[in-house]
C-alpha cells in the first residue's frame, strides 16, 4: 500500500478548494494554537536567557567564603574578634573535601593604576590561576596569557587588565608586554581580559604571593573562592556548606554555631533553585501552550467529521472499486495531517518570527544604553531551538492522526450500497 | 462463472426483512443476463451480494470457482477490484475527478503505477470513442458520456463479470439505445454481464431474462429475438 502519493495529494488539495472558507477557519485555529505555543516557549526561554545572563559565563558551582567577626566568645576568646582566612585554612579545606575543583585566595585593593599621563582607581585584586577558570575570565591567545604558577612561585610584578581598564589607560597602544604603575610599583601587562561584565567597573589580576608581599600580608588573603564537582541538589549544596562552616570553624577557633563569623555564599544552590524554577515554568508553558492547541486539533477532528459526511458517496464508490479499508484509512489521516502540518507550520513562521522582531528590538534597545553597565537583564534573546521546532512538528502529526482517526473510522464503516444511493 | 445455491438474505430490524428466499441461479461465462422485477422483488440485494457488497445469511455463493463467504472487507475489496466491473444509473463518477482519472481509478487500487494506469486508461477512453474529452471533468459531459466512461471504468480492471445497475435509468431512450448497444459489445468480447433492470425494453437487448418475485425467481428464460 502506498501511502503517499501525488494524487492522494491532489486529492486533499481539490477537498481542500471546495470549501475555503471552512478549511481556512480550521486551519486557522491550528495555526493559532501552534503559534501561541511557539510564542510562549520563546517567551519561556527569553526569561531563562534573561536569569541566566546574569550567571554570566562565571561557574554555576562557586562557593565564596569571607570571615566576619565572631559573636560568641568561645575558648577564652571574646567576641567581636576580626577573624582572618590565611593561606593555611585553604590548604586545609583543599585536602579535606576532595570535590572541591578549583580554589583561589582573593585579596582585594582599590590602588590608583596609571600607564603614562592616565590613570584611575580600579578594582585590584590578588588572585591564584584557578580563579580565571572559577570567574569564566577570557583572555584570548592574541591577547597573552593569565597569572600562572611561575608568577606566584617568584612573586613577579606581572598584571592582567580588563579590556575596560586597558582601553582607558591605553587608548589606541596595545597595552599587552607594556608596563603600568599600581601604587608607584611597576607591573608588566601579561594579559587583557574580555570578559564582557555588566556590573563590574573594571578589574585588575596580580599574583596573590605579590599582593601579600606588596600589602604587608604575610600569609593573609581576603575571601576564598572555590568551585565544587559532583553536587547537582540543593540539599547536597547546603550540606557542603555546613561542612565547609565547621571544618574553617574548628581552623580558626570559632563556635561552631556562630553562624555570623564566616560568610558563605554558595551560588550553586541559588543556581539549582532558580533552575528549578524555569523546568516549573516549562511545563506550565508546555502545558498552556498544547491546551490551545488541542481546541486546534478539535475542529481539525471536527471539520474531517464533517468532511467524510459529505464525501460519503465518493467514499462508497471507491469501496465499489477495489479500494480496501487501509486506503480509505490511509487517506483520511493523511490528509488531515496535510491540513494540521500546513497551518501548524504557518503558525510555527509566524511565531518564530515574532520572536525574533522582539529579540531584535530588544537587542537594539539594550545594546544602546547599556552604557552604565548595571542593569540586569530579566529578558533577552526570546527564540525557540530546533528542538522545539521539531517537537512541534511531532505533535502537529500526531495531533493530525488523532483528529483523522475517527473520521476515518467512519468512512471505513461506510457501506458501498447504502452511500451510492444516497443523493 | 457465478454459482448461487440456495441464498436467504434477511435484514434485520424491528421486523426483519426476508428479502432472498432460497434463491438458486447459475451464470456461465460470457452470458448476458438480465435480472427484472418490482421494487421490493429483491433484486437489489441480489445484485448487492452478487457484486460483494453485502454479506448474505445462508447458501453458497461461488463467484469463478472461489466461495465468496465471510470475506473481511480488506478481501472483499480485492475480489471486487479484480473480478468484478459496476456500472450504476447515476453514473458514480467522482466529480472533482477528470475523465481520464475516473477511468484510471480502479488501477490505483491495483497499484499501477500513474503513468501506466493514464495510457490504458486512455485506450479505454478511445474504444469508448472519448478520447478527445479526457480532461473534461463529470459535469462538463453529457449523461450517454458520463455511462461511457463509468463503462470504460468497469472495464479497465479486467473484470470476470460486470454488474450494471439500471445503467439506462438516468438516458434518454436514444442514448439509451446507444448505452445497450456498447454493453452488448463488451459481452461480444466474452465478459459476462448481468443487467438490473426495470424496463423490458432494456431487458429485451439481452439474451437471457430472469424474473424475481418476493425474493424468489419466479421465471428464468433465454430471450427469443
Amino acid at each position: 500500500m502506498r501511502f503517499f502519493e501525488f494524487d492522494t495529494l491532489h486529492e486533499i488539495l481539490a477537498t481542500m478548494r471546495e470549501s475555503k472558507l471552512r478549511t481556512f477557519l480550521t486551519g486557522f485555529a491550528v495555526s493559532w494554537g501552534i503559534f501561541m505555543l511557539i510564542i510562549l516557549l520563546g517567551a519561556g526561554n527569553g526569561l531563562k536567557s534573561g536569569v541566566m545572563s546574569n550567571f554570566g559565563d562565571e561557574s554555576t558551582n562557586v562557593v565564596e567564603m569571607w570571615p566576619r567577626e565572631t559573636t560568641i566568645p568561645y575558648k577564652g576568646f571574646k567576641s567581636h574578634r576580626k577573624l582572618e582566612f590565611t593561606t593555611h585554612e585553604m590548604d586545609i579545606i583543599k585536602t579535606q573535601y576532595p570535590q572541591i575543583d578549583k580554589i583561589s585566595g582573593r585579596i582585594f585593593k582599590n590602588p590608583v593604576v596609571s600607564y603614562k599621563k592616565e590613570y584611575g582607581n580600579y578594582n585590584l585584586e590578588g588572585v591564584m590561576p584557578d580563579f580565571k577558570e572559577i570567574k569564566g575570565l577570557k583572555i584570548k591567545t592574541e591577547n597573552g596569557r593569565f597569572l600562572n604558577q611561575v608568577d606566584i612561585k617568584q612573586e613577579r610584578k606581572v598584571i592582567v587588565l580588563s579590556k575596560k581598564v586597558a582601553d582607558v589607560l591605553f587608548r589606541n597602544e596595545k597595552a599587552l608586554g607594556k608596563w603600568v604603575k599600581v601604587d608607584n610599583i611597576s607591573f608588566q601587562v601579561v594579559g587583557i581580559d574580555t570578559k564582557t561584565s555588566m556590573n563590574e567597573g573594571g578589574s585588575c589580576y596580580i599574583p596573590q604571593s605579590t599582593a601579600q608581599k606588596l600589602y604587608n600580608k604575610a600569609n593573609k588573603t581576603d575571601n576564598i573562592i572555590l568551585t565544587v564537582t559532583g553536587l547537582y541538589t540543593k540539599e547536597a549544596n547546603e550540606k557542603f556548606g555546613d561542612q565547609l562552616r565547621k571544618t574553617l570553624s574548628r581552623a580558626l577557633v570559632v563556635n561552631p554555631d556562630d553562624e555570623e563569623a564566616l560568610g558563605i555564599s554558595n551560588q550553586a544552590a541559588n543556581y539549582i533553585q532558580t533552575m528549578k524554577i524555569f523546568s516549573t515554568i516549562d511545563v506550565f508553558v508546555l502545558f498552556i501552550g498544547l491546551c490551545t492547541l488541542i481546541a486546534g486539533i478539535v475542529g481539525v477532528g471536527n471539520i474531517m467529521v464533517i468532511t467524510v459526511k459529505e464525501r460519503t458517496r465518493e467514499f462508497g464508490i471507491k469501496k465499489a472499486l477495489g479500494a480496501t479499508p487501509g486506503n480509505i484509512l490511509s487517506s483520511i489521516l493523511l490528509e488531515s495531517v496535510v491540513i494540521t502540518t500546513s497551518f501548524g507550520y504557518i503558525g510555527m513562521i509566524f511565531g518564530i518570527g515574532l520572536l525574533e522582531l522582539i529579540g531584535k528590538v530588544l537587542s537594539m534597545s539594550g545594546g544602546g544604553s547599556g552604557s552604565d553597565g548595571q542593569n540586569i537583564s530579566i529578558f533577552i534573546n526570546p527564540s525557540v531551538d530546533m528542538g522545539t521546532v521539531l517537537l512541534a512538528t511531532s505533535i502537529l502529526i500526531v495531533s493530525g492522526l488523532v483528529a483523522g482517526y475517527i473520521p476515518a473510522r467512519k468512512a471505513v464503516m461506510i457501506k458501498p450500497i447504502e452511500a451510492m444511493r444516497a443523493e | 462463472m457465478i454459482n448461487f445455491e440456495n441464498i436467504h438474505k434477511t435484514y434485520p430490524g424491528a421486523q426483519p426483512l426476508h428479502v432472498l428466499k432460497g434463491v438458486n441461479l447459475h451464470i456461465a461465462e460470457g452470458e448476458f443476463v438480465s435480472i427484472m422485477g418490482a421494487s421490493g422483488s429483491g433484486k437489489s440485494t441480489m445484485l448487492n451480494i452478487l457484486g460483494i457488497l453485502d454479506d448474505y445469511d445462508t447458501g453458497d455463493y461461488y463467484l469463478g470457482g472461489t466461495l465468496i463467504k465471510n470475506l473481511s472487507e480488506t478481501k472483499s475489496a480485492e475480489y471486487r477490484n479484480h473480478m468484478i466491473g459496476f456500472i450504476f444509473q447515476s453514473f458514480n463518477l467522482i466529480p472533482f475527478k477528470n475523465a481520464l482519472e475516473n477511468v484510471a481509478l480502479p488501477l490505483y487500487y491495483q497499484g499501477v503505477s500513474r503513468k501506466k494506469r493514464q495510457a490504458i486508461a486512455m485506450e479505454y477512453l478511445e474504444k469508448m470513442g472519448l478520447n478527445d474529452w479526457w480532461h473534461h471533468f463529470p459535469n462538463e459531459l453529457s449523461g450517454g458520456q458520463k455511462q461511457r466512461i463509468a463503462i470504460a471504468r468497469a472495464l479497465i480492471g479486467q473484470p470476470k463479470i460486470i454488474l450494471a445497475d439500471e445503467p439506462t435509468g438516468a438516458l434518454d431512450s436514444s442514448t439509451t439505445e446507444e448505452v445497450m448497444e456498447v454493453l452488448s459489445e463488451v459481452n461480444t468480447s466474452g465478459i459476462t454481464m448481468i443487467v438490473v433492470t426495470h424496463e423490458q425494453s432494456v431487458a429485451n437487448k439481452t439474451k437471457r431474462i430472469i424474473h424475481l418475485k418476493d425474493g424468489i425467481i419466479e421465471s428464468d428464460k433465454l430471450n427469443q429475438q
